[in-house]
């Protein structure tokens, strides 16, 4: 059981570029070689989500494309009505700023992570977790001002009624995504803030020592999400 | 012993992930109810399995029935019949198959074939098998939910699937449906998730990607498969319940159902039909490609010979993997297309026979002058590979499109995935039973249960399957209880008391399986450590059965591939794959 410390120092030289490829693929042990389990589990997992958000959008433009019914102008149903005037698009501006944000604390922690900088890291998740606590919020208000002015999944009144259907499933889809974020980086930066990647006990989440690879794995997921949007923004508010 | 591994470190690198031990159970729950150890989810996933399984093969003894003796069982009504269809197949594809492979196979064998104590996540292993077993009591609760399961056919095609017209439709028969796939799904995802980056990632010193047993190439290519096919099944299963629960239209077209008009508009059927099939023909691929990996290994083990084209094999698993996803519509060739995209399903659907022929050959180029023993798993992979072969060349009718047109929704459909999907895999399930039962319990199945068990499955099946084809071929239509009173000539009555009755000798051969099972595992005959001299590690643990943690103390070191028998020189008919006395085959060379 003490292979890694005995004999760990006699790396091979590994090839760059497609070579390296090859010769990792055609290795004992491990596939990809910087990858730990759980950090290859969340990009697997990130794959199968991809297939997931890709169908959902999918069906949404194929049912767009195929609905007799006029569809709903985007930036009139979208529009903010701020002090007599209608602004096109501004709270899913102001949403989409948020969550971009969020990604940009969210990078800045794993890097804090790298360093192993406790106090920065955790400060630097909470900030996540609140920019996305605050999308999460303003997602309810745009839900309840659409539904206030007759948004149904079943009908509205601006057109088709697969609107709101595809509206409410796709937002609330990845609103779910977005919420539980926020819970696991809650958890992952109380663990942070109490030490415990530091501690090298063994808890949930922390198997080694100076472990701090659960915020990077966190991160890896954070991305995900925000990059989702981006291509929810693109399909939903501009088109 | 001369050899080129006499330095134990020679070509094999050092090992670059830390040997830490797989969580302990800490009380009876933990070991018995939420345990974490792969071997005994494993087994947790194979007995519910076959636990609802067993419920499948009753509804076909009731489908039987009612198609052989039409009018005479009175409690068959045809939405009960309905309900029957669509259960039994339901239950087959995606309780059945999919669980057992990937969720009892998978769990047993990745660890063990790879070298490692156990999956990497045991704790998300766990939840994964109780979210599955969440997904099989839904779907148990259907049965007793007023207005009973739901009858849509198992492809659960909307419109109809949601209309009064079809039982459960509007009640709650397709809502515990549509809730049990999700949580199947969700469930699977967590267990795929374990299996993928096992296999990719925890591998134990000299385990090549290229020196695993095709079991394991045929478990993760599937795997693989699943994670990405089962997202499509995921997506329409929440869009049909949302039609039904909150009215929207995604599926659901304008219609007029008893002279009422529905509140339904816009919606498009035909893309349910294209998400279903995007699941559902990897599906296929999915339960199949596990049975062409073990059947694989069962073959090179029982006639003693190394498999033959090793590396085509798995080129061969992992091409079929990547074809299946652009193939999918040639299940939907009467729903209206585009002679284009028939052309275009056609061709790819027909590309794949290049490779599943490939895997036959070298099945029988394996066996060519191979020392046969007639073991009962061996009897189990021959029996697979001419049903799957007949299934296959069945299958080439129904790839082209002018053919299917007229095939299309007959018997003929029903004999053709019965035979490629249902008799091959299962065939293979038996056979990897019967091989691995020493493994598991210690103990060997009765061989001579065992052989009344195969002869009446295979030629049961035959007898069942094969009239089948021509009943469909004179014009049969699939998923009606009863067409006496029609078109249909008398002879096809006759045909269908003759397979229900064949059906019915086949189902008491599986409860005969099933004494032999618990009998064996009581009364059977003590099995000495590696029985079948197999090569491939899972075989090679310090105790049999293993145990947790499966290695004991050091984890073996790989020297060669899973296939080294009968090598001229060699002391014994086989090297074991961790044995370093040998000069290592031409796969020591990554």
């Amino acid at each position: 059981m003490t292979d890694a410390t005995a004999s760990g120092h006699r790396h091979r030289p590994r090839p760059d570029g497609l070579e390296g490829l090859a010769a990792d693929w055609a290795s004992d042990q491990r596939a990809f070689k910087s990858a730990s389990w759980g950090k290859a589990m969340m990009w697997i997992f990130l794959l199968s989500d991809t297939f997931v958000f890709a169908i959902f959008l999918i069906s949404y433009m194929s049912a767009r494309s195929s609905t007799e019914a006029e569809w709903p102008n985007a930036s009139e149903v979208f529009s903010l009505h701020v002090g007599g005037a209608d602004l096109p698009l501004a709270l899913i501006a102001i949403m989409t700023f948020v969550l971009i944000s969020s990604s940009g604390t969210m990078a800045m922690a794993v890097n804090c992570a790298y360093a192993r900088d406790r106090r920065k890291t955790a400060a630097l998740m909470y900030a996540t977790a609140a920019l996305g606590a605050l999308f999460v919020g303003m997602q309810a208000f745009e839900w309840s001002k659409l539904i206030h002015e007759g948004v149904r999944p079943w009908g509205n009144p601006f057109g088709a009624e697969q609107f709101g259907a595809a509206f409410f499933m796709i937002t609330g889809f990845h609103g779910t995504h977005v919420s539980f974020g926020v819970l696991f980086l809650l958890i992952v930066a109380n663990k942070v803030r109490k030490g415990e990647f530091d501690s090298g006990r063994r808890t949930w989440l922390c198997r080694e020592k100076g472990d701090y690879e659960a915020v990077e794995i966190m991160g890896l997921y954070w991305h995900f999400v925000d990059l989702v949007w981006v291509f929810i923004f693109a399909f939903f508010y501009l088109w | 012993m001369s050899s080129v591994s006499e330095d134990p470190d020679s070509g094999i690198p050092p090992a670059e992930v830390p040997d830490l031990p797989p969580p302990h159970a800490h009380g009876w729950w933990s070991r018995w109810v939420f345990s974490q150890d792969a071997k005994y989810i494993a087994l947790q996933y194979s007995g519910t399995a076959i636990a609802i399984g067993m419920v499948a093969l009753v509804l076909s003894w009731l489908i039987r029935m009612q198609l052989g003796f039409p009018g005479v069982f009175d409690f068959i009504s045809a939405e009960a019949y309905y309900q029957f269809i669509t259960m039994h197949g339901m239950i087959m594809v995606v309780y059945l198959l999919t669980a057992i492979f990937l969720g009892g196979f998978g769990n047993y064998l990745i660890p063990l074939m790879v070298g490692a104590r156990d999956m990497v996540f045991p704790f998300v292993n766990m939840l994964s098998f109780w979210m599955y077993f969440a997904a099989v009591v839904v779907l148990v609760a259907s049965f007793f939910a007023p207005g009973g399961p739901t009858g849509a056919g198992w492809t659960l095609y909307p419109p109809q699937a949601i209309l009064s017209g079809t039982p459960g439709g509007t009640g709650w028969g397709i809502v515990l449906m549509l809730v049990s796939l999700i949580l199947f799904i969700i469930g699977f995802t967590m267990g795929g998730l374990n299996y993928a980056v096992t296999v990719l990632q925890a591998r134990t010193r000299g385990m090549t990607l290229m020196r695993m047993p095709l079991t394991i190439w045929g478990i993760f290519t599937a795997t693989v498969m699943a994670l990405l096919a089962f997202p499509a099944l995921f997506v329409a299963a929440v869009m049909m319940l949302f039609d039904r629960l909150l009215g929207t239209s995604f599926f659901m077209p304008a219609l007029v159902e008893m002279g009422q008009q529905l509140s339904y508009g816009g919606g498009s059927p035909i893309v349910f039909q294209h998400l279903f099939w995007f699941f559902g023909h990897p599906e296929v691929y999915i339960v199949a490609l596990p049975a062409f990996g073990i059947v694989s290994d069962l073959i090179a083990v029982h006639a003693r010979k190394n498999i033959f084209g090793y590396r085509m094999m798995v080129w061969a698993i992992v091409i079929i993997g990547a074809l299946s996803f652009i193939v999918w519509a040639h299940h939907m060739y009467v729903s209206g297309m585009h002679p284009y995209f028939g052309f275009f399903f056609a061709t790819t659907t027909l590309i794949i026979a290049v490779p599943t022929a490939l895997k036959v050959y070298n099945w029988i180029l394996t066996l060519w002058r191979g020392d046969i023993h007639l073991t009962l798993p061996m009897l189990f992979a021959l029996g697979f590979i001419v049903t799957f072969l007949n299934g296959g060349l069945t299958g080439l009718f129904l790839g082209n499109v002018v053919v299917d047109v007229p095939l299309s929704d007959t018997m003929f459909v029903v004999a053709h995935f019965h035979m490629v999907m249902g008799v091959a895999p299962i065939m293979v399930i038996f056979g990897a039973i019967y091989h691995w039962f020493p493994l598991i319990s210690g103990r060997m199945l009765s061989h001579r249960l065992g052989l009344i068990h195969f002869w009446v499955t295979f030629i049961g099946a035959y007898a069942i399957f094969f009239p089948m084809h021509y009943v469909g071929l004179v014009g049969v239509p699939r998923r009606y209880p009863d067409i006496s009173a029609s078109f249909v000539p008398d002879s096809v009555a006759t045909l269908n008391a003759f397979i229900s009755v064949a059906a019915l000798t086949v189902g008491a051969a599986q409860i005969l399986f099933l004494f032999n099972f618990a009998w064996s595992l009581r009364y059977g005959r003590k099995a000495e450590p590696n029985p079948w001299r197999a090569a491939s590690l899972e075989w090679q643990t310090p105790e049999m059965p293993p145990r947790h943690g499966n290695w004991g103390k050091e984890l073996p070191v790989v020297y060669r591939w899973a296939y080294e028998y009968s090598v001229p020189g060699a002391s014994r008919d086989f090297i074991a794959q961790d044995d370093p006395g040998h000069p290592a085959s031409w796969s020591h060379v990554p």
